[in-house]
């Protein structure tokens, strides 16, 4: 296996006088989709966050490219190599074409039109360009947060709870544009969801992350058919309480 | 009502003749309170913004006082500036007592809470995660600041034009401070004042009706302002 695109190393975070998140070790390989799971409260969006560079652990490092970084310290090349699309999908009081082209206009370019409705025709939604964001469904909002980031053509995309809350032809869509992204543009993804069917149709590895902590990491096919711990198993099967 | 007819018919006879009085008067009260306004908003906005955003220990404590300060009675504020700038006062050495620097330094007193409060309120409604989102789009600190105040537009406008009607219809600080000294401090309000005193009704009627056509104009110019940056988009 190549070195890891991104390493976490006795990474600790919490808030307040709680711990919420013990990773001892970690790593996400390049062009792999990789995903945790896990209960509501495990960590998950934490997770997500730090290894985004959004938040500094307590204690530990995140390694990208082989180098530890903070989110002070990571130089802005570098942080706009990567980007996450959040499960709220908070898009700008804008037209979704603005939505889409914010990405372009902080790092300096000025988004071309074809460039805008490619990324929105990815998912379906270059119809609503001229739209006011805020009219759009939850579904099409959703989309379009998955847009914005698609047209960055980021080197990792991070993905927190994707398709949450979504119905089924929504969570087709998105979940074809994740595995279109990975394979046609080697975009490493990195995705938490609390579905674990998801992960197992779109992932080549995943982890399970419990109370904090990863318990299990495995490529898709072990993890699901082979679980080596009993929470992982319990997880599974839907008996993991919480 | 003759009075108000009469007012009225003066306010326009004075406004077509370009009345040389009334020109000084309006110059002096647009320059005090858009040079407040101006300055309060400088160091408002970026105020508002950081209060919106960080959470710190005593923020309650400083909300509590923005929002005081958001009330602050005008001749208080008069009277406690006089006082500073009056000769015997820690700032008499400054000779500002009496000059529109001493109203425009009440007035940015008066204004500020307003800017800052307002601001902040907006800034603080936009969703916790936004900035957030933005970092991981790839926008610097200056470009989140940037997007979340052009976000919290309406509230920024609410918070110009709070800090603007305030200090432009304001009398008892001017008069205090400034002493409506003739060609010298003399601005709409307290011109208003001096000739309601000496009975000249229709020209106190004139120059509110012209008071208050400034203040709708100033408004209507920033909705405006606010209306363009919406087409924009």
């Amino acid at each position: 296996m190549s070195s890891p695109l991104l390493q976490l190393r006795d990474v600790e975070h919490g808030y307040g006088q709680r711990l919420v998140l013990r990773v001892p070790e970690l790593a996400v390989y390049p062009g792999e989709i990789f995903a945790v799971v896990g209960p509501s409260g495990a960590g998950k969006s934490t997770l997500l966050r730090l290894m985004n560079f959004l938040e500094k652990p307590l204690q530990g490092q995140i390694f990208y490219q082989n180098q530890a970084w903070t989110p002070a310290s990571l130089p802005i090349e570098a942080r706009r190599q990567m980007t996450s699309v959040f499960q709220q999908p908070l898009l700008l009081s804008t037209s979704v074409a603005n939505n889409v082209a914010y990405g372009l206009r902080v790092r300096g370019q000025r988004p071309g039109k074809t460039a805008i409705l490619q990324a929105l025709e990815t998912v379906r939604l270059a119809h609503l360009a001229q739209q006011h964001a805020h009219t759009l469904s939850s579904g099409e909002a959703q989309r379009v947060s998955l847009a914005r980031a698609l047209v960055l053509h980021p080197d990792i995309l991070f993905l927190d709870e994707p398709t949450a809350n979504l119905d089924p032809g929504n969570v087709k869509l998105i979940e074809s544009s994740i595995r279109h992204t990975n394979r046609h543009e080697h975009c490493t993804v990195v995705m938490v969801t609390h579905n674990v069917w998801q992960a197992r149709r779109l992932a080549h590895r995943v982890a399970l992350l419990y109370e904090g902590e990863i318990i299990e990491v495995a490529p898709t096919a072990d993890f699901f058919e082979h679980p080596q711990d009993a929470r992982t198993r319990a997880f599974l099967s839907g008996d993991l309480v919480y | 009502m003759n009075a108000f007819l009469d007012g009225f018919l003066q306010a326009l006879r004075l406004i077509l003749t370009l009345d040389a009085n009334l020109i000084e008067v309006v110059q002096l009260s647009l320059w005090v309170s858009g040079t407040a306004l101006f300055i309060s908003a400088l160091l408002g906005l970026p105020a508002g913004i950081f209060l919106g955003l960080k959470e710190f220990t005593g923020k309650r404590l400083l909300m509590v006082l923005i929002y005081t300060g958001m009330g602050l009675p005008p001749v208080v504020v008069g009277l406690t500036i006089y006082i500073l700038l009056s000769r015997q006062g820690p700032l008499g050495s400054w000779g500002w007592l009496f000059t529109p620097k001493a109203m425009i330094l009440t007035q940015i007193i008066l204004s500020l809470p307003l800017i800052i409060g307002f601001t902040a309120t907006a800034i603080a409604a936009a969703p916790a995660a936004l900035p957030m989102q933005l970092r991981s789009l790839g926008a610097t600190r200056r470009q989140i600041v940037l997007t979340l105040l052009y976000e919290a537009r309406a509230g920024v406008m609410a918070a110009l034009i709070a800090g603007f009607g305030a200090i432009i219809s304001e009398v008892g600080s001017v008069m205090i401070v400034g002493g409506n000294i003739e060609h010298k401090t003399r601005v709409l309000t307290s011109a208003i004042v001096l000739e309601t005193r000496k009975g000249n009704f229709a020209l106190a009627i004139a120059l509110g009706i012209i008071l208050l056509s400034i203040t709708f104009s100033a408004n209507w110019l920033l909705l405006h302002l606010q209306g363009r940056l919406e087409q924009r988009q």
